[in-house]
């Protein structure tokens, strides 16, 4: 086996993954709070826009994602507004913003169309990138990847460790017990929606930033309802968000590679697997009913204050 | 303090004058951002959703748009009033223009009165089978439809491009990853002797009328619509949860399917990779333009299939790309999404009771 090929691949995976990591994270964290929100698409190309049109300005990285953040959390804040204050229907609502926000980075976009990001610097970690094979596939990488690693094991620590956390999945599971217990629940979930919409603009300026990077219109082509799917893969997990965000990413690169390895399969076949594996895993999910496992028990629903 | 309490009584007409308030809204917005972008809104307005119908072409190619639009947003408006997310009718329009084209090129060259029947029978059936997974896979095992019938539209498309690349594809056609065109009697019609417009859209008329029938008259239509405004009401009364989650889908794949093969024989005419550009998620904006009442679908349908012509006339006349249709399409949704709460609530100031 040629392991130079071995660790490309390795790297090339982890690049394909990683706004697939961040915009899982962003729809978990909503789906934590009981909220559907089927726009994770239209979020992640606005921030893919907005945290190109940065770079191209000359701002550093940070400030490149910074703004990739706010973007997404700002359009994000319409469909808060829309499914919190006017209990508009979530699924027609997160499709809406799908289809503006594709619309709008299109037209806002095209002045940036054929220009290209300035590169981004890799952080490669002492001693352990001097490992062999894994060393250059998982430590020599630009610092967003450690920062979606870093970010799932915080959200990890948020939910399960933190008081606040602890309310974010009450309301999630029963939001009639959290409000009659006190709780805010639209306050809680604005927070949510407005978190998540910030990691799926990450997740879209890490295409625009490092993967292509480029701007076209369209180029998510479709991240936002694996993110969506990833989710339920990962039953809820922000661990399981990486695992499962790294297994796509996998299927993508290896398709790519699959005449190396002597597949002459069409790769549309591969490319089918993803969504194949994700059904599997949802009817396995959705039968088992576990209690450990099973969707946040109000997600989706609307909330309403009865007077 | 501002704050919303239920309407002791709703009239018929708060429900359009919410549609209009919602049309009149997204106009500001796409003018706001025409201006935006330096474009003169008004005269930018008018050339992209006026003039590309000022001739008989303008018209052909309005109803040529509008036929899979009301087509499927009659199904979708049925099965959401039952509550049934079903969100891919996207992938059972392509797996229906799949399945259709698929039998139209079995026969190729075969003329006779039964090809186009059976062609339109093939493309139904490959929709409704298509429906049919997300609805077992509900009922069996209470998998979320939304999510199946999603993941199910992604692999639908890569099935038909995988089709028109290999088995599919033309034999005298340079390796071009597309079908034979299909055989006069495996095509529609046309209506008008410029532009596309077909025979698929007196269809859509069709299915809008008999919509509206089975919505107010059947007793199935009843059930669904019970099952969807109160599931313990429906359960109460002894209907069947799984029996609705069933025909929603079956109805809407079988529908959508129809869509799609009405599609390729009457509009495009040969199976190539991109048979639609997204209809099937469009229709649920029509769905609601339509505040799901299947008659009114069909205004509906054509006023969003305008859409997709001002995005082409403003291309062609602005310079702007296509896809910025979207964000009105996305506009529209959302100001018809958020207008929808004043029909059933009204606005008051004051203290709360």
């Amino acid at each position: 086996m040629d392991y130079s090929l071995l660790s490309s691949i390795l790297h090339a995976i982890l690049v394909a993954s990683t706004p697939l990591v961040f915009a899982g994270l962003g729809a978990l964290i909503q789906e934590r709070a009981g909220v559907l929100n089927l726009g994770i698409e239209g979020l992640m190309i606005v921030g893919a826009l907005a945290g190109f049109a940065t770079a191209l300005a000359g701002y550093p990285l940070l400030f490149s994602v910074i703004a990739a953040a706010f973007a997404g959390a700002s359009l994000a804040a319409i469909f808060a507004l829309l499914v919190l204050r006017l209990y508009a229907n979530p699924v027609a609502t997160g499709l809406a913003l799908t289809l503006f926000g594709l619309g709008l980075s299109a037209l806002a976009g095209a002045q940036y169309v054929g220009q290209a990001a300035p590169q981004v610097s890799v952080w490669t970690i002492p001693l352990l990138s001097q490992l062999p094979v894994v060393g250059h596939a998982l430590f020599s990488h630009d610092p967003l990847v450690y920062l979606s690693i870093l970010m799932a094991a915080l959200i990890w620590w948020f939910l399960k460790k933190t008081r606040a956390g602890l309310i974010l999945r009450a309301v999630g599971e029963n939001h009639t017990s959290a409000h009659s217990l006190g709780f805010s629940v639209m306050g809680i979930r604005f927070l949510a929606i407005a978190a998540g919409g910030a990691l799926a603009g990450i997740g879209g300026s890490y295409l625009t930033l490092v993967q292509t990077p480029l701007f076209v219109e369209g180029m998510t082509a479709g991240r936002g309802w694996i993110a969506l799917a990833l989710v339920v893969f990962a039953s809820w997990r922000p661990f399981r968000v990486i695992a499962g965000a790294y297994l796509f990413g996998s299927v993508t690169i290896l398709q790519l590679h699959s005449q190396a390895f002597g597949i002459s399969i069409p790769a549309q076949w591969l490319s089918m697997l993803p969504y194949l594996v994700t059904i599997v895993a949802l009817v396995m999910i959705s039968a088992r009913g576990d209690k450990g496992v099973a969707a946040p028990g109000s997600l989706g629903k609307i909330f309403r204050v009865s007077r | 303090m501002i704050f919303v309490e239920p309407r002791a009584v709703t009239r018929w007409y708060h429900e359009w004058l919410a549609v209009l308030v919602a049309l009149i809204l997204t106009l500001l917005t796409a003018s706001v951002l025409l201006a935006a972008i330096g474009l003169d809104p008004l005269s930018s307005l008018h050339r992209i959703f006026i003039k590309p119908l000022n001739s008989v072409y303008g018209i052909s190619e309005l109803l040529a748009k509008a036929t899979p639009l009301i087509t499927i947003g009659v199904a979708l408006a049925l099965g959401f009033r039952a509550g049934v997310w079903n969100i891919g009718a996207e992938g059972q329009l392509v797996m229906g223009g799949l399945c259709g084209g698929a039998v139209a090129l079995a026969f190729w060259g075969v003329d006779g009165f039964w090809v186009m029947p059976l062609v339109l029978l093939g493309g139904t059936i490959g929709g409704l089978f298509w429906g049919a997974i997300p609805a077992f896979l509900k009922v069996r095992f209470n998998a979320n439809e939304i999510l199946v019938s999603l993941m199910l539209t992604y692999v639908a498309i890569l099935l038909l491009s995988v089709m028109v690349h290999g088995p599919l594809r033309d034999p005298d056609g340079f390796n071009f990853p597309e079908s034979r065109l299909f055989h006069d009697a495996a095509t529609l019609p046309k209506l008008f002797s410029a532009g596309r417009g077909h025979l698929g859209f007196v269809f859509a008329i069709a299915f809008a009328i008999v919509g509206t029938w089975v919505v107010k008259r059947w007793h199935l239509g009843f059930e669904m619509r019970v099952t969807g405004l109160s599931a313990s009401a429906a359960k109460f009364a002894g209907y069947s949860r799984d029996r609705t989650v069933w025909m929603a889908l079956l109805m809407g794949g079988a529908i959508s399917g129809f869509a799609g093969v009405v599609e390729v024989t009457g509009n495009i005419g040969q199976l190539v990779p991109t048979i639609s550009p997204s209809y099937g998620f469009t229709a649920i904006i029509v769905a609601f333009l339509a505040r799901l009442h299947p008659l009114a679908v069909i205004p509906a349908g054509l006023l969003v299939a305008l859409s997709y012509l001002a995005g082409e006339a403003a291309q062609l006349s602005l310079g702007v790309p296509a896809a910025s249709t979207q964000v009105f399409q996305g506009l529209l949704l959302f100001f018809l999404l958020g207008t929808s709460l004043f029909v059933n609530y009204r606005v008051r100031l004051g203290q709360v009771a």
